[in-house]
Parts: C-alpha cells; sequence; structure tokens
C-alpha cells in the first residue's frame, strides 16, 4: 500500500515496528515504532506519558515528511 | 551409526504454548520434539533426529531482535547440532521474519546448514531467499503434509552433503545462483528458439530472468505542514466498533473507509481493530495506540499540520497477498490525489 500510494507522487511515511518487513514493501520514509501491538503506545506508562510518547512519534513521523531522501531511509 | 542431531525452531503458536496473547514470550529451550517437528522427526527415520526445540514468540523476536538472535544461538551451541531447521512458516509474517533470520544466523556463525520453509510471499522469504534454503510452502498449516516430505528431503541431502539440484527439482525458493552447464544446442540457436516461441504466442522458459525491482522513487519532501492535508492509512485493522464492513480479521480482501470530521479521538467505545495478527487488547483499550488521531488533532489545532483529510483508510495487515495489497494502495492513492492530500500517514503493528 506504501509503494502504490507513493507512486502517485505523494509522500508517505510509514510508521511500523517491524522495520525489515517495511523495507521489503518499498517504504520511502520509514520511521520505527514502539511494539506490534501498540506501535503508539505503551501500556506501562501513565496516560499522560504515554499522550506524550506518542506525541513524540508522531513529530519524528512529520519531520520525516520534511526530510530529503535518496533512497529507503530509516529516520529515527 | 550414530543418529545426527537436529535443533528446531519454533513459534509460540505452533509449540502450543497460546496465541496472540503468548506473542510476546522471550526465547525458551526445550529438550526433544514438539508440534510439526513430530512429523519432521519420524520422516527423518534412523538418519537423524530433532534432540531439542527452541521456542520463541512471533512477537518478542521480531521486537528484540538482536537480544532474541543472541539467546538463541547460545541455547543451540551446547548442541553442536548436524543441520538446524525452523518452522515451517507458511505465511506468517513475524514468524517467516524469524525463522529466517535465525537459519541465516545459524549458517554463519555456527557454519552448521540450515533450512526453513514459508509461503513465497513471506517477507521472510524477500529477506532471505538468496542466501538461505527456504522450502517453498502454502500459504496456510493446511499445506503441512506437502511441505513435510520436501523439506525432509532436503534436510537428508544437506545432512549428508549431497549436491542439492534446482529449485523447480527439490522445491524451495530461487536464490538467484547461477551455473554453468553444458547444453547439446548452442546459445544463439536457443535463443532464437526461444525469440520465435515468443512470437508464436507459445510457452518458452527464459534460461535468465531479469529480476523485478519494483521500487518507487520517493517522493520530494515537504516544506512546511502548516497548510497541507495529511491523510492517515492504517493496515492495523482500526475500525468502527463492530466492524461494519466485515475487513476480515486475516487475508483481508478489503479496506474500510470511515469519516473522521469532528472526531478528535479513536476511543474504546467507538473503535477497535479488526486484526487477528497481534494481541488486540492494547488496540481496543486505545486505537489511538495504533492510529494516533488524539496527537494529530492537536497538531492540527497547534497549526502545525493544516488539515488532517476527513476520511482514514483501514485494513488487515494478516496474510493479506501483495496482489491485494497493491489494489488497495492503488485505489486509495487514487482517491487521495483526486481529493488533493498532500501527505499520508501509514500506520503498521
Amino acid at each position: 500500500m506504501v509503494k502504490e500510494i507513493e507512486r502517485f507522487g505523494i509522500p508517505v511515511v510509514h510508521v511500523c515496528t517491524v522495520v525489515p518487513i517495511s523495507m521489503t514493501v518499498g517504504a520511502n520514509r520509514i520511521v520505527p515504532a514502539v511494539a506490534i501491538p501498540h506501535p503508539f503506545g505503551n501500556p506501562s506508562l501513565d496516560a499522560k506519558e504515554e499522550k506524550m510518547l506518542r506525541r513524540r512519534l508522531v513529530e519524528k513521523a512529520m519531520k520525516a515528511l520534511q526530510t530529503d531522501i535518496e533512497t529507503q531511509t530509516v529516520i529515527e | 551409526m550414530a543418529k545426527k542431531k537436529i535443533v528446531h525452531y519454533l513459534n509460540q503458536f505452533f509449540a502450543g504454548i497460546g496465541g496472540e496473547e503468548k506473542a510476546d514470550m522471550p526465547p525458551e529451550l526445550r529438550e526433544g520434539v514438539i508440534g510439526p517437528g513430530m512429523a519432521l522427526n519420524a520422516a527423518l527415520g534412523d538418519e537423524a533426529e530433532i534432540v531439542a526445540t527452541i521456542i520463541c514468540g512471533d512477537s518478542y523476536f521480531n521486537e528484540n531482535p538482536e537480544t532474541s538472535k543472541h539467546k538463541i544461538l547460545d541455547m543451540i551451541k551446547p548442541y553442536e547440532p548436524d543441520l538446524f531447521l525452523a518452522g515451517p512458516a507458511f505465511n506468517a509474517g513475524r514468524y517467516g521474519v524469524a525463522c529466517a533470520t535465525v537459519a541465516w544466523l545459524v549458517q554463519e556463525e555456527l557454519k552448521v546448514p540450515a533450512l526453513t520453509g514459508m509461503y513465497i510471499e513471506n517477507p521472510g522469504a524477500d529477506l532471505f531467499r538468496k542466501a538461505v534454503y527456504i522450502v517453498e510452502t502454502g500459504n496456510s498449516a493446511a499445506s503441512m503434509r506437502k511441505a513435510v516430505p520436501t523439506m525432509v528431503t532436503m534436510t537428508k541431502k544437506l545432512l549428508n552433503g549431497e549436491e542439492i539440484g534446482t529449485p523447480a527439482e527439490e522445491g524451495y525458493i530461487p536464490r538467484g545462483i547461477r551455473r554453468n552447464v553444458f547444453r547439446e544446442e548452442r546459445g544463439s540457436r536457443r535463443a532464437v528458439n526461444m525469440l520465435i516461441s515468443k512470437l508464436k504466442g507459445e510457452e518458452y522458459e527464459t534460461e535468465y530472468a531479469m529480476p523485478s525491482f519494483d521500487r518507487v522513487p520517493p517522493a520530494d519532501a515537504l516544506q512546511d505542514l502548516s497548510h497541507l492535508t495529511i491523510a492517515m492509512v492504517t493496515s492495523g485493522g482500526i475500525v468502527p466498533k463492530a466492524n461494519p464492513d466485515r475487513v476480515e480479521s486475516s487475508s483481508a480482501s478489503k479496506y474500510g473507509k470511515y469519516s473522521i470530521d469532528g472526531i478528535d479521538d479513536l476511543t474504546a467505545e467507538e473503535y477497535e481493530t479488526a486484526h487477528g495478527g497481534y494481541d488486540p487488547v492494547y488496540a481496543n483499550e486505545d486505537p489511538d495506540r495504533v492510529l494516533p488521531l488524539d496527537v494529530m488533532r492537536d497538531m492540527e489545532r497547534e497549526g502545525i499540520i493544516g488539515h488532517i483529510y476527513e476520511w482514514f483508510y483501514s485494513t488487515v495487515g494478516n496474510g493479506t497477498s501483495v496482489g491485494n495489497s497493491r489494489a488497495f494502495g492503488i485505489r486509495i492513492g487514487k482517491e487521495l490525489k483526486e481529493a488533493g492530500v498532500d501527505a499520508v500517514l501509514l500506520t503498521s503493528t
């Protein structure tokens, strides 16, 4: 899906836990997530901390959309 | 003659320990044979036996690859096996990645031949097909009965140091290795014959399949997001409660499209996950953990991003075929382009 959407010229940031899979499906901007069952969260944190964690990850993803790249890149 | 020793690798599911709720179990060593190891062991007969089985949760392995690799290697070493078997993993993505990674590692680090099996579309095959023998299986455990004899035949050959034939003869996924052979007819004649067959519309087999590098060049970076529209898409299966479009929990044949106009937060009361390939407890408690609408709305209010596109798209990336995923991507991409969406946040579990 990442690849086919990007083919329309729309930049896609793929936030996912298993980065090697993202590489094989051809995502270009890849941001590693937290864990498979909760990529944008961590249930062991309290609600406020967890939302801050999520905010930081989304900010990273938005920054990835503003990052110039030549080829598939993992943006941490 | 003493039987040769094999160590086998399984995930939590095939070892009979549990489903997704146990997918976070760290590597564990058991003496002897478990689950699919029994069929393999029986077919190996007097030649070899599985002396130990290593079990690791699929999520644990993929979330902690380095720790898992070390632990698993340390567990295998004392057995000094003659061969290492993993899986088969069929179309289970995380399991396939784990099987292929460990097989490769054993081969590299312990210099012991290794073999695994999986479906051709498993991401583990894409990652390691060139380095490891991967027997091609069907896409579900229903094909176990067919996979076992192929795996056992190759296991015996590898144990005895016999020559391994071509992928078509042996049933493994092509590794891209070319070997010199003598043919009756010279190359020019074979090429012309092939061309004639092609022109006639007849079957012909190329002697050198061109690799298909289907890569899309990265779209240009965006400058300032504050006036742009961003769409949210997920393969994590987030859908309105009760899954109105009945997006399948695995091998999805469709995706859903849902309005988030006026919605600030994906709550447990209104949304859930349809995904059957990970423990759904955390996503159901708070669907923002998979599709972070709450934070995106905050950033929209703060003017960091212009607009969130009023629809989100969701499917289940669990054993879903490459063909279906591609078709979803094309339809979604076309709609987003026509709607003037500037960028996409795509989330996966």
